[in-house]
């Protein structure tokens, strides 16, 4: 989308994330923690990167986007519900009865192009649609968005030695290295290492970036293939419940439901111009 | 009923009528992990590279990345030993085959205890159970090598998940060549009254043969060939069972699960009727060639037919 400017992005990101945190709070339901990681990921890609018709959204030359953290969900429907994908009326029904908005996307949902919410699949999956735009040369992209925590799953490594091997440069694998998991920091319940040497030593291209700088993130994104005949992964560092502060870096808010009163604070925060000017709850993370 | 024999394994059928296809249609996609050799899908890698794909020892990422491919228009037939991609692989089958609905097929070779001596690694006793508990999943066990070739001509328009089970080994041909296989329908290739054997797989040549035995002491069984183990044929079923009041089921397959398990649930709600279900009793299995296996566990021609006549001599 050309003229989109950055402040449009930032702006379109702080609306996403009260979207966010409203929907969970009046659902009961959701993971908020890396939801939030992920939304600036996710608008700089739906926004501005992404080749997509949200009027065709089976369109053969669009870009391919695989939500592979798959229970980061909120934000994407809120996006694909924003673009025209669904209708916003929609979102009401998150997670009620019989509703296709299920805490993990499936293809029932128009722009979806993956069943995820089962870790470790995505990438895989994106290796089959880069695969097949090679075949079919048709110059679309797959961009595919893991967890950090999702790291630990083998197929993920599986996946990256064959998108090497069949120099995928139409591949992009993103990483929402926020550190935490379900169960605590991911160092803690199985360490990552030098996360950046791994897939580089896979034959990846390694690229580093702040995953809540969207300038950063808009110019990294433009950038790709990075090189030539080889798949580029966006280490995107992060923090879980990022803009609100007083759920940042806390593992406990992956999937923990905000009471009316932190719900309050948390849109009051989410509604700050400023960055900077924030309650003074949790503000020594 | 042809008496020709063959020497050739339904995967090697397989393999060549989806060659001749692959040919004229280019959106025919070949994926195996590193079973090239035990597919017989080395044709494809000479002739048709830009149509193949080789993964290395990936079950997992085999089967996901096929249904990418489908999800981009193409038609993959995912090649692999039958122990390997029913288990390791089942999760990116459920959801990424059947719960996305994707047009994946999934070919299970050198299914059953094909690869007898080698252990229970190699057997897939439980692929049947596996498959048929997934919804939007068809399974299919092709009997001989005309037949195989037959549903492979049909598969490449049903354009939904379906996982095939094949053995290893070559086997006797049970149909003329040119036949057309009807997905979801069974074939009677025999009719009697006295009682009906149901196979799948290429043990219906087994039970073909156990009537064979039977007949010659006055006893007229009713044979059916299920290939189609999911959607099953109803039908047939509740017909045989109003005509002949006593069903064995024949299966490589556990006998708890499969082919049987699949007969009965339809039987106890609209007919039940007496049944014995024939297959691998619910342990690893002995080991040994296939052959030896399966008499081991009374899977023959006699062993078959010593069921009908003990069953209709207590009657």
């Amino acid at each position: 989308m050309e003229g989109i400017d950055i402040s449009f992005l930032e702006n379109k990101a702080k609306e996403i994330r009260r979207n966010i945190v409203d929907m969970i709070y009046h659902s009961g339901t959701g993971h908020i923690g890396g939801s939030l990681s992920s939304t600036d990921i996710l608008v700089t890609l739906y926004y501005k990167i992404l080749r997509i018709d949200p009027r065709n959204p089976v369109w053969t030359d669009r870009d391919r986007f695989i939500l592979s953290k798959g229970h980061s969900v909120e934000g994407y429907y809120t996006i694909l519900a924003d673009l025209g994908f669904i209708d916003r009326e929609e979102l009401k029904t998150y997670c009620k009865f019989n509703s296709r908005l299920t805490g993990h996307p499936t293809v029932k949902i128009p722009g979806v192009e993956a069943n995820t919410g089962s870790l470790g699949h995505g990438l895989s999956l994106g290796v089959g649609m880069a695969l097949a735009g090679k075949m079919d040369k048709k110059d679309y992209k797959v961009y595919v968005l893991m967890g950090d925590g999702e790291q630990a799953e083998g197929s993920i490594w599986e996946a990256a030695m064959c998108a090497k091997h069949y120099k995928l440069d139409n591949l992009i694998g993103i990483v929402d290295r926020n550190k935490l998991q379900i169960g605590g920091p991911t160092e803690y319940v199985m360490s990552l290492g030098d996360l950046s040497a791994k897939w580089a030593s896979f034959g990846w291209e390694v690229v580093e970036v702040n995953g809540h700088n969207i300038s950063q993130l808009v110019t990294v994104f433009e950038s790709v293939p990075v090189k030539y005949n080889k798949p580029t992964l966006i280490l995107a560092h992060t923090v879980k419940g990022k803009g609100v502060s007083f759920i940042e870096d806390k593992p406990e808010w992956h999937h923990k439901i905000p009471t009316s009163e932190e719900y309050t604070r948390m849109i009051r925060e989410l509604n700050q111009e400023d960055d900077n000017v924030r309650e003074d709850i949790g503000s020594a993370v | 009923m042809s008496e020709k024999t063959s020497v050739l394994p339904c995967r090697k059928a397989f393999s060549e009528a989806l060659f001749e296809l692959a040919k004229e249609d280019r959106d025919i996609v070949v994926l195996t992990s590193d079973s090239r050799g035990s597919a017989s899908v080395e044709n494809f890698a000479e002739h048709l590279p830009g149509q193949f794909i080789d993964v290395g020892i990936a079950e997992q990422n085999l089967i996901s990345i096929a249904s990418g491919l489908a999800g981009c228009g193409k038609k993959p037939f995912v090649f692999a030993p039958a122990c390997f991609l029913s288990t390791r692989s089942i999760e990116q089958i459920k959801i990424d085959v059947a719960y996305t609905n994707r047009d994946v097929k999934i070919i299970g070779v050198s299914g059953g205890v094909s690869y007898g001596p080698l252990g229970s690694t190699h057997h897939s006793l439980e692929d049947i159970a596996f498959m048929r508990a997934i919804p939007n999943m068809t399974v299919i066990l092709p009997c001989d090598v005309n037949q195989t070739k037959a549903l492979v001509k049909s598969l490449v328009s049903y354009n939904k998940p379906a996982y095939i089970r094949m053995g290893r080994n070559p086997v006797e041909n049970v149909y003329d060549e040119n036949i057309f296989f009807n997905i979801g329908k069974a074939n009677l290739l025999s009719d009697g009254a006295d009682a009906t054997i149901i196979a799948t797989g290429e043990v219906v040549k087994t039970a073909y043969d156990a009537a064979l035995i039977l007949r010659d002491k006055g006893i007229y069984t009713r044979v059916i060939d299920m290939h189609t183990v999911k959607p099953i044929d109803e039908e047939i079923i509740i017909e045989s069972a109003r005509k002949t009041e006593f069903i064995v089921t024949v299966e490589e397959h556990n006998i708890k699960g499969g082919l049987g398990s699949a007969v009965a649930e339809v039987l106890i709600r609209r007919l039940p009727v007496k049944m014995y279900i024939a297959g691998i009793p619910d342990e690893f299995s002995i080991t040994g060639s296939q052959k030896e296996i399966l008499e081991h566990y009374n899977i023959t021609p006699e062993g078959i037919s010593n069921i009908v006549l003990k069953e209709l001599r207590r009657g």
